[in-house]
């Protein structure tokens, strides 16, 4: 009785993985123990809570909810993926420091990826959009206040960057 | 000099590896193949006996390398899970098995534990194992508990737990002959921490230095260590245990050994294989531990200020199935229900009751939110009775400033006497008053009113026993690169104390914040130590750590003035160099001290190099001195005569829509007294978090049981903890900084405080603006719709 595996060819932060995985086998389970990329976080397994949201083709996805040989042929980008080249941190990870936007640091993959979707599509969010930017995203430990400054934060140093 | 760290907003160390997914948490140790994951089959019924469970089904998976159930547990593993923190009065305590054995009590209690090549297949597995049953009446809720038409545990009659009353003065005789009396029949329904991440373990076993590792995400590195050690037979010198990044804890981490923490090991050791648990979301609703739970009577005996003459409080505590910490949660409701207010006298009871559920250990607060609820309620009752300002009824039942020390005659949860330190509970009230716009608000709402729009202010007080003892230790290390690597035994999840304890240790030592590296929950490093729970970890490790630091510190003054040919007086460091005040010249590196410390000087590095030209020891002496170690070292514990009292205030104003019932906040106010502040970023965001968990508590979380004792909303999609768009934005927050006179900082613990007052001051705003009694907690939008329907009904009926 053994399971049908499948070569899938994953494309993440721009390096190109080979796996053979079970059709069932979700993404964020792909991701971190066939990969080993343990920075993106499970912590529903149903969709709601967005720790594990990862960037498909840009667009932030619930990697709890995609099975990884549906991620094939896709650009995948992961909270590992959002440092500068040179190491540095980027600027919504840099915001998030600066504005104590984290305490465990378990949902804080899933809120980077978010914010940095969120962030692309409108630069200037205003406060209400802040807000908006975060609310499908659960965080049990900072009470989401220095969340959305971090939010603030990320899109003035953005702005800072291109102008 | 360097400025002083303490008190400053530095930004967190440990963010660097999170933002860049670097964290470490359990799931993330071993990861790839070669690991064997475990799945756990859980009973689907609340009560009921095991006729039969068959594996054989099980054996045919591809993949699957063992199942276990009780039948294969042996020796200390075949016994019930220990009772942590036992109490003369829990005369009927009961824990489970690590699995089942007989009968089942809860839904979710393990029944047998399979192990295969990954998660999918374990779970497979488990799928396959058949158990028959013989289902018994389940007992669900503090009411059927009450009733005991059926038991949970058959040798424990009515379903008592325990009954523990405590007396000062007589209160009965003192409501009696008051010129004022009120009853209040309150509930407070069932929460849960829910940290994102939840419970897992992993653990090694290495046959070559016969050792066995573990990784567990836990409050209490060396609890687990020692439990593991016992229940399987092994010196606690063969068991480390590790505690990587924490996802949360918020209190259901502390307590253990989880089974999972046991059946890890022991498959780990059998198979010889690196073996991993990962608890899911459905698991850790229906498996771990909830709290609040509460059904309390008060009577209440006051005079026309409000003051009170009498207090007498019967509360039921619902424990669910088993009993494995104590009577921590109704004990510290009994006590610190009183807050900072000092009633005449006093008396109080509670049954701790058993109930065919999930058990009930410590959530944040930690059955402080339930008394606070009690007690507040009970002020606001009396002002409402009275026609008074309900912060004047506050103010005249406040402890004053030099009262203190202040025993308020019971016994606290450390079985020490319930003495409060300090506390400046006058000035709070006027701040939170400021902060909220108390005095303004009558007229604001009044306003309102006109345009036919309710809002309601609620305020409510508390006192919080903090940094409960025994001990914590610490070790500080100063390496020959001059680099300080310290130690403490509790463990961390999220509170920043990688770099709380950095700030501490570079002002003491006088290095820079970024040679400090802290590390904690690691048996390896510090094998003695207790926890982090009961907001403690500041305090009690804090303190440890400035004393450890402060050791180090002596010997670096001792070994610096021989090299320097100077007196230890004169000497001062700065950014990890020891100099000669005034004199700058000459001066001497912390490393090199260090090398100076052991006898034992190959030159590896620069510092030993530069060691050469010192000087140090006696030539008539050994190398190391009768009451000298090498090494710069220092090690130290801290442990309190007893817990320090922090204390707040919060205040809030909520608006109701008339049609939808809809509750909105509007503003949300804190004002709270930790004593001296270590990171006021850090402190600040303890605070946001723990109003947010309130805000839950108050108006979304519940547990809910059918009477079958199924959990119907054992997933995110139907428990609700809040988004953002819950929770107010901004949240106004002041300090008061009375310093604790117990612990050589002045510190307060600050973890809990932020959840403690939310029920109660919730309820407090909606009953005001609405003008009918709130009594029962959580309150939803149809909840109070149907408040006010019977409301209405009533006033139709008189």
């Amino acid at each position: 009785m053994s399971e049908q595996l499948h070569d899938v060819r994953l494309t993440v932060n721009g390096t190109t993985h080979e796996v053979r995985v079970p059709a069932r086998r979700l993404l964020s389970d792909a991701l971190r123990h066939d990969l080993g990329l343990t920075g993106t976080h499970v912590g529903c397994e149903h969709g709601v809570c967005g720790a594990c949201t990862i960037l498909v083709d840009g667009a932030p996805m619930r990697s709890c909810l995609m099975l990884a040989v549906s991620a094939a042929d896709h650009e995948l980008t992961t909270v590992e993926g959002l440092t500068n080249e040179d190491g540095s941190l980027g600027p919504v990870q840099q915001a998030f420091a600066e504005c104590h936007g984290l305490q465990c640091g378990f949902c804080t993959p899933g809120f980077l990826t978010t914010i940095t979707a969120g962030l692309r599509d409108n630069p200037r969010p205003t406060h209400e959009e802040a807000r908006d930017m975060i609310a499908g995203n659960l965080c049990r430990c900072t009470g989401y206040q220095n969340i959305v400054k971090a939010v603030e934060r990320a899109a003035e140093l953005q702005g800072e960057l291109s102008s | 000099m360097t400025t002083k760290l303490m008190g400053q907003a530095v930004q967190r160390v440990e963010d660097q590896r999170f933002l860049r997914g670097e964290g470490r948490y359990v799931d993330d140790v071993a990861v790839g193949p070669g690991t064997l994951h475990a799945a756990v089959l859980r009973s689907p019924h609340a009560h009921a006996k095991i006729l039969d469970i068959d594996v054989t089904d099980v054996l045919d998976v591809e993949g699957v390398h063992a199942v276990y159930t009780y039948d294969d547990l042996t020796g200390p593993m075949a016994e019930p899970l220990p009772l942590l923190i036992p109490h003369p009065a829990l005369t009927h305590g009961r824990t489970q098995y690590a699995l089942a054995k007989d009968e089942v009590n809860y839904v979710g209690e393990a029944i047998a534990f399979v192990v295969a090549e990954d998660r999918y297949v374990a779970e497979d597995a488990v799928s396959r194992i058949r158990v028959d049953y013989e289902f018994l009446p389940p007992v669900v809720g503090v009411e059927a508990a009450r009733a005991a038409e059926h038991l949970v545990h058959p040798d424990v009659p009515g379903n008592v737990g325990a009954r523990l009353e405590q007396n000062v003065g007589d209160a009965p005789a003192a409501i009696a002959k008051a010129p004022h009396r009120l009853e209040l029949d309150l509930t407070v329904e069932r929460s849960a921490c829910m940290p994102m991440e939840g419970r897992g373990t992993v653990a090694r076993w290495d046959p070559d230095v016969n050792r066995l590792q573990v990784w567990t995400s836990t409050q209490s590195s060396t609890g687990v260590r020692a439990a593991i050690a016992v229940k399987m037979g092994l010196d606690l010198g063969q068991v480390d245990v590790i505690t990587p990044d924490v996802g949360g804890g918020f209190g259901v981490k502390i307590n253990h050994p989880w089974p999972e923490e046991l059946l890890v090991p022991m498959a780990a050791r059998v198979l010889g294989r690196t073996v991993k648990f990962t608890e899911d979301r459905r698991e850790h609703f229906i498996s771990s531990a909830h709290e609040r739970g509460q059904v309390q009577h008060i009577e209440v005996g006051f005079d026309d200020d409000g003051r009170l003459l009498g207090l007498d409080v019967e509360f039921w505590h619902d424990h669910g199935a088993f009993t494995p910490y104590g009577l921590i949660v109704p004990i510290i409701t009994s006590t610190q229900l009183l807050g900072p207010y000092k009633p005449q006298s006093y008396r109080v009871v509670f049954e701790s009751l058993y109930t065919n559920t999930v058990m009930v250990t410590p959530y944040r607060g930690a059955g402080r939110p339930q008394g606070c609820y009690a007690m507040e309620r009970t002020m606001d009752a009396i002002a409402a009775y009275l026609g008074k300002d309900r912060a004047d009824v506050r103010a005249v039942n406040f402890i004053q400033p030099d009262e203190f020390p202040y025993d308020q005659g019971l016994i606290f949860q450390d079985g020490r006497e319930l003495e409060y330190d300090s506390g400046d509970y006058p000035a709070s009230l006027e701040k939170i008053k400021a902060l909220i716009g108390w005095d303004e608000f009558p007229a604001y709402q009044r306003e309102m009113a006109a345009q036919g729009r309710k809002v309601g202010i609620g305020l409510a007080c508390y006192v919080e026993g903090t940094g409960v003892g025994p001990y914590e230790g610490a070790h500080v290390h100063v390496e020959t690169s001059g680099k300080v690597k310290v130690a403490t035994g509790l463990t961390t999840q999220g509170q920043g104390h990688a770099t709380v304890f950095a700030q501490l240790v570079a002002d003491e030592l006088g290095v820079k914040f970024e040679d400090v590296e802290v590390v904690t929950g690691d048996t390896r490093r510090m094998p003695y130590a207790v926890g982090t729970f009961a907001s403690r970890a500041a305090v009690m490790s804090g303190s440890a750590i400035h004393l450890a630091a402060k050791r180090t510190k002596e010997k670096v003054l001792k070994i610096a003035a021989e090299a320097l040919e100077a007196d230890e007086n004169d000497l001062q460091i700065v950014d990890g160099v020891v100099s000669v005040k005034g004199s700058p010249g000459t001066s001497i590196d912390l490393g090199t001290v260090s090398v100076l410390s052991n006898p034992l000087r190959y030159a590896f590095d620069e510092a030993s190099k530069a060691a050469t030209q010192f000087s140090v020891g006696d030539p008539g002496k050994p190398p190391v001195a009768e009451d000298e170690e090498p090494g710069l070292e220092g090690k130290d514990f801290y442990s309190p005569e007893r817990a320090t009292f922090a204390s707040g205030m919060h205040a809030v104003i909520v608006e109701t829509d008339p049609d939808t019932a809809e509750i909105t906040i509007l503003k949300y106010a804190v004002v709270h007294d930790c004593g001296h502040l270590i990171n006021p970023m850090i402190v600040e965001g303890q605070i946001h978090g723990g109003v947010a968990q309130g805000v839950g508590g108050a108006l979304y979380e519940r547990m809910a049981y059918d009477e079958s004792g199924q959990l119907l909303n054992a997933s995110f999609m139907d428990f609700l903890m809040p988004y953002v768009t819950e929770i107010p934005d901004g949240i106004a927050i002041d300090h008061l900084e009375t310093p604790s006179p117990l612990n050589p900082l002045g510190i307060k613990g600050a973890g809990e405080a932020g959840v403690i007052p939310s029920a109660a001051v919730f309820a407090a705003a909606i009953e005001d603006a609405e003008g009918i009694p709130v009594r029962a907690m959580p309150i939803s939008p149809s909840e109070l719709f149907h408040l006010r329907e019977s409301q209405r009904s009533q006033e139709h009926s008189s």
